[in-house]
């Protein structure tokens, strides 16, 4: 190789480079895996109308078939898979456990870098300020 | 077990009737499991709601203004100086209602009157035809509901609503609404979608009159006009009413006994 010093030694660079990123998170923040966030849970109800795991994955979906169900249909009450009937409305039902939508909502839609539009006219139970605009 | 055609014979019925039975069986089973929506247990039912206003009660702007007042604060409608307003209910004079019935000389009472003036939903809606992406639609029981989550806003069903009963967000509704005052059962909208009176779809479905007609002391009749011994039949039975802008064929579910 007739510039083998050369070509390696900018190989090793480029990589270096290349690997900055990633070692300075893990240097910063001590562990290079993502954390969950910690949700706010609601205090007086132990149980989400489907089980956590559904939830996790499912409920953009969910939210989908409730909108067209209640909006469309006019089907307004949800039996789940235990046969237990439930309001379909997001604000009336969702978020009358899940009462701050900063500490649940927000904290994994911020993490995961997602900006569902529900809020541009669903009121968060918050409430809105006339400041914030 | 000795195989003989006896045998074979039973065994492959036996299995024939299980195989037509086990979806059946299954379909059981799984019924109480599976996640479903129904209608809530004490919603009103109606195969076509209609609204008949009585007039001689109710024709006054200062009449008219909590109505709309009751209205506008349970649906967050924001109310906005200028020609940008954004309106489920109003008033309007006699000529405004019903401008293909002109009279050049009209009583001084029918002159004087107001007219509450909302979405007609009516039988064959212009704005369910023309929109692109059926964010407007006709209910089974009549009413022209709107799914504001699918409005582009294109303002093609208010080119064809023949009512004016369709309003543009033009700017930010939240801008001029006191959010402090905001009814947190229902949602606002956004900037860039057209909306209009729902006849009260969700109060419906709670089993509650609209709120113009709670509000109204008997000056709002409202019912299923496909039911011959509903109120607002008896209503329409025992007076002259007219709708607004006959000729068009638009069907309005909206009467007004003059």
């Amino acid at each position: 190789m007739q510039y083998g010093g050369k070509i390696i030694t900018g190989l090793i660079i480029f990589l270096g480079l290349l690997c900055v990123p990633l070692l300075f998170n893990t240097a910063s923040t001590g562990n290079a895996a993502y954390k969950q966030p910690k949700l706010e849970l609601p205090k007086d109800e132990k149980k989400c109308i489907e089980s956590t795991e559904f939830m996790r994955r499912e409920h953009m979906q969910l939210l989908n078939d409730w909108r067209d169900w209640a909006l469309r249909d006019g089907q307004r009450t949800y039996v789940n898979a235990e046969g237990k009937p439930f309001s379909i409305s997001l604000q009336n039902t969702c978020m009358k456990c899940h009462a701050k939508k900063a500490e649940f909502c927000d904290k994994c839609h911020n993490d995961a870098a997602v900006s569902p539009y529900c809020w541009d006219c669903h009121i968060q139970p918050e409430g809105l300020s006339n400041e914030k605009k | 077990m000795k195989k003989s055609r006896r045998n074979f014979l039973k065994f492959a019925g036996l299995s024939a009737a299980t195989l037509c039975f086990s979806p059946a069986a299954g379909a059981l089973a799984a019924g109480h499991g599976t996640p479903h929506p129904k209608p809530n247990a004490d919603q009103l039912k109606a195969k076509r709601w209609a609204m008949v206003v009585d007039t001689r009660k109710l024709n006054t702007d200062e009449a008219i203004a909590p109505l709309v007042k009751a209205c506008h604060s349970i649906h967050n409608v924001p109310d906005i100086p200028g020609n940008k307003n954004i309106k489920w209910l109003w008033a309007g004079s006699y000529e405004e209602t019903f401008p293909e019935q002109p009279n050049n000389f009209p009583s001084e009472d029918l002159e004087r009157r107001r007219f509450i003036l909302l979405c007609n939903h009516c039988d064959q809606p212009p704005c369910v035809r023309v929109c692109p992406t059926k964010a407007t639609f006709q209910r089974p029981d009549g009413i022209v509901a709107m799914d504001y989550h699918r409005c582009i806003g294109c303002r093609y069903c208010m080119a064809g609503c023949p009512y004016g009963s369709r309003s543009f967000n033009w700017g930010e509704p939240r801008d001029n609404l006191d959010l402090k005052a905001l009814n947190k059962e229902f949602p606002t909208r956004m900037r860039g979608v057209v909306e209009k009176c729902n006849f009260c779809v969700e109060r419906l479905a709670q089993g509650k009159l609209p709120a113009c007609v709670e509000a109204s002391n008997g000056a709002l009749t409202f019912g299923d006009l496909s039911d011959p011994d509903s109120e607002v039949r008896k209503v329409l039975k025992e007076n002259y009413t007219i709708r607004r802008k006959p000729a068009l064929g638009t069907q309005p579910s909206v009467y007004y006994i003059i």
